[in-house]
């Protein structure tokens, strides 16, 4: 276990540095000018001398290997570089928004592995029945259906016809504190429809699992020495046909990130999306490198997650295969 | 044993999940209900990048958590704020003194003093310091404290307008002065001498305020204020109509079904914002001044204010409004395009096959850039295009980010915006200067007129006011005989407030809006209905 932790450990080396040297090179060759978007409106009215003083500081001219390198060698030293665009270092804009954005993603993670194991077992029960057939087609519709869309029609339903449920932000408008309560109401709807939008994976790899199972050996003989239906679906069934989600769980985490940016888009969550957004479109290298090596490092961590899950649900799978 | 182990990792994963959220929460605890008779919320469209005076937040004055030397009223007339006078000025209009008020303390109680004054304009002028607008403060030389209470400018040259800078509000220097000017603490958490104190800004959802008990002007009677960042137009008039906005900044078409509504009252701020369309003198067809004189009264300005701003605006002849005492009357073009086709025949550019005009073997004909997204200048950019049509001018337009149409800007035509209210100076100067031609979005036109040239540098060195009407006059009538540029609209801005706080004024504004101005631009005199 030790072993493949530390394996993957190695792996994630190369990975993160070819990853945030593509991120710098990708925004040196972007078309937008860094000096433009960091003065905004009043560069519009700034002289030439004022704006190539800007470039100088900000350090945008140089070379990008040599961007590059310092950006890494100051960043191992736990330095994380200036954001020039929030104006404020960049491990203070990921400190006060990755919490929100952990706080999203795990929360509709949740919903959707319980929701979806759930549904999954009960069209597994009866392959072939009502529940089965309308489970499996809701799932299969919301595969196609991307979370941004999903999220407008939910502030149209929810926040406008009904007016049930605040359509954006952490808290209420006018309040200043962060109240639990007030951000739990805030939080149903993004997370919702992030976990709605996950949902469908689990929900067909739970029932075809636990389906799969139903028809094997030790079930069949489960059932046959009398075992209450309960126990032969949780007990039996259940455990086997969820070692394929276990899998799920990894590599459904790249799609949870992209997934989470667009909806706290959609519901001015401020999570680490804006900042993300922003990053991108004026060429802010530190910001936009360090979000792409922290969600480089999270669809890495998934995997080992879900691996590491694998084998210890299933003896039969060793951690050196 | 091993089934166990899985739970405690588990377990723990959770638990520091749930910590980190938990450590993300650092909001204070005071909690205010919505709607209360003390509070404001209101929406506006843009977020400032920084809260920092030292990189350029709240330069034109109205910064709500601080003061300048000086500020304005609702006429936009100049008038002691942290100084207790308006500036004595000597040495020709060179030397600028202020005498500052007393007993004024930050918000964290430490006093104002002159030092804070001199680290201000000391720290944005250094080089190192990233701020976009410190062209504005090009004149100034140095800056002394003469004493606790006293300080003085020195200009590099006589600049009648200097005094309209100074409403640049003033950071303290024991905070900002201890931290990273571009990226410390200070840019996102400021402290000032302002009626209100910044209590969060959630980046992207809201900036909140509360009333600053020990402010030197009263305490204001609307203790806690709100301004919600919603940028979609749609969504800000829909959080109004759900109750969750008390006022809000509005596009005309959407301001409109708030006439009739007894709640609500709708306020249009009249306002220096122009829409101006650039004739870049190295164009051979812009650059004509027989064109350019025929564009000038060939296009249906009053069409423009009724169709695309729903009559929220009026005709603009340059980048001083028609009501505004520096205009000069009778420059007034009206809209004749019997005359323009004349000036045309008669200047030679004779209609070929397809109508459009040739003079020389040079088509009429000129490409025009708008900022691709911006619905008002594409509106106004094709109204451009067909007005000139008529005409025989072909104005092709296209639109383009900033880092397309900025290399063009010397050949092609541009759909620009701009405005500033304070003084004619801060406008024209920029737009007409021939020296400045080029020099980043300063006159974008590279237009280059001796006359107009002499009576910009009249206009900023005398501190006569008549001396400077006539500079601006003489301007304002070359622009008739030679325009650079073909000025289509000032905008009125829109704003829907609650009729809770009474009749409210506006100011005249700038080319930027929402944030400082708009009705809430005095939010700290408000007196809201028991």
């Amino acid at each position: 276990m030790a072993r493949l932790v530390g394996r993957r450990a190695l792996f994630a080396v190369p990975v993160l540095l070819v990853v945030t040297f593509g991120v710098f090179a990708i925004a040196a060759a972007s078309p937008f000018d860094p000096v433009k978007a960091y003065a905004g409106t009043a560069g519009l009215t700034a002289s030439q001398d004022n704006l190539d003083q800007l470039r100088a500081n900000l350090g945008v001219d140089r070379p990008l290997a040599a961007r590059w390198w310092e950006w890494l060698t100051s960043a191992l030293t736990g330095d994380l570089g200036d954001s020039s665009t929030l104006r404020q270092p960049v491990a203070d804009v990921i400190g006060e928004r990755v919490g929100w954005s952990v706080l999203l993603a795990a929360t509709a993670f949740l919903v959707a592995i319980l929701l979806g194991t759930a549904l999954g077992v009960l069209a597994a029960r009866r392959p072939g029945g009502w529940l089965d057939r309308a489970v499996t087609s809701l799932a299969y519709t919301l595969e196609a259906a991307p979370p941004f869309w999903l999220g407008l029609l939910a502030v149209w339903l929810f926040a406008l016809k009904l007016g049930v449920l605040p359509s954006g932000g952490l808290t209420d408008t006018a309040s200043s504190a962060v109240t639990a309560g007030q951000v739990a109401t805030h939080l149903v709807l993004p997370a919702g429809v992030l976990a709605i939008s996950q949902l469908p994976w689990f929900v067909l790899y739970v029932r075809q699992g636990v389906g799969d199972a139903l028809g094997d050996d030790p079930v069949r003989g489960a059932r046959a020495r009398g075992l209450a239906e309960r126990t032969v679906l949780l007990g039996h069934a259940l455990r086997s046909g969820m070692l394929p989600v276990l899998t799920l769980i990894g590599s459904r985490v790249p799609e949870l990130i992209t997934g989470a940016l667009l909806v706290e888009t959609v519901f001015s969550w401020p999570g680490i999306a804006a900042a993300t957004v922003q990053a991108a479109t004026s060429v802010d290298f530190p910001l936009l490198a360090a979000l792409t090596a922290l969600a480089t490092a999270a669809v890495l961590l998934g995997n080992l997650v879900a691996d590491l899950l694998y084998g210890l649900a299933d003896p039969r799978v060793g951690f050196d295969g | 044993m091993r089934a166990r182990s899985i739970r405690g990792t588990g377990g723990a994963a959770a638990a520091i999940a749930i910590a980190v959220a938990a450590s993300a929460c650092s909001a204070p605890g005071d909690g205010s209900a919505g709607g209360a008779k003390d509070s404001a919320v209101v929406g506006i469209a843009y977020e400032p990048d920084t809260l920092s005076p030292l990189l350029g937040y709240g330069k034109d004055g109205n910064s709500k958590i601080f003061d300048g030397l000086l500020t304005h009223d609702a006429d936009m007339k100049l008038r002691p704020a942290l100084a207790a006078d308006l500036p004595k000025v000597a040495d020709d209009g060179k030397t600028y003194t202020y005498k500052l008020r007393e007993g004024v303390k930050f918000s964290d109680g430490k006093p104002f003093s002159a030092k804070d004054v001199v680290f201000t304009y000391e720290t944005i002028l250094d080089k190192k310091t990233n701020n976009a607008s410190k062209t504005e403060l090009d004149a100034v030389k140095s800056v002394e404290a003469k004493g606790d209470d006293t300080v003085v400018f020195h200009l590099k040259y006589p600049y009648a307008p200097f005094a309209e800078r100074t409403v640049l509000p003033i950071a303290p220097e024991h905070i900002a002065g201890k931290q990273d000017v571009n990226t410390g603490a200070f840019t996102t958490k400021p402290v000032g001498t302002g009626p209100y104190e910044l209590v969060k800004w959630s980046r992207g959802e809201k900036l909140t305020f509360k009333a600053n008990p020990g402010y030197w002007g009263g305490a204001p009677k609307i203790k806690n204020f709100t301004m919600a960042i919603i940028k979609d137009d749609d969504v800000r008039a829909t959080r109004l109509d759900a109750g969750e906005l008390d006022g809000a900044i509005l596009p005309p078409n959407l301001a409109k079904k708030y006439e009739d509504d007894g709640g609500k009252k709708t306020y249009a701020a009249k306002t220096f914002d122009y829409r101006v369309v650039t004739l870049p003198t190295g164009n051979k067809v812009a650059g004509d001044t027989d064109i350019r004189r025929a564009l000038d009264v060939g296009v249906n300005r009053k069409a423009m204010v009724d169709s695309i701003l729903d009559g929220a605006g009026k005709e603009a002849y340059g980048p001083v409004p028609t009501d505004s005492p520096w205009f000069t009357k009778g420059t007034e073009r009206k809209f004749d395009a019997g005359k323009a086709k004349k000036i045309l025949d008669q200047a030679g550019w004779k209609p070929g096959k397809d109508g459009i005009r040739e003079k020389d073997g040079v088509r009429a004909a000129f490409p025009l850039w708008y900022l691709s997204g911006d619905k008002l200048r594409q509106d106004h950019a094709l109204a451009y295009a067909s007005d000139a049509k008529k005409l025989g001018i072909k104005v092709e337009v296209q639109s383009g980010t900033w880092e397309v149409i900025e290399p063009r800007m010397p050949k092609d035509a541009v759909l620009a915006g701009g405005g500033s209210p304070a003084d004619p100076d801060f406008d024209q100067y920029t737009l007409l200067k021939s020296s400045l031609a080029g020099d980043g979005f300063n006159n974008m036109a590279h237009y280059d007129n001796k006359k107009v040239d002499e009576a910009l540098e009249d206009a900023r060195k005398s501190g006569d006011h008549a001396k400077r009407q006539v500079a601006y006059d003489t301007i304002q009538r070359e622009l008739v005989k030679n325009p650079g540029y073909t000025f289509l609209t000032h905008i009125d801005h829109l704003y829907v407030v609650d009729k809770r706080f009474g009749d409210l004024s506006t100011q005249v504004e700038p080319h930027d809006h929402g944030l400082a101005s708009g009705p809430w631009w005095n939010v700290e005199d408000w007196q809201p209905a028991k």
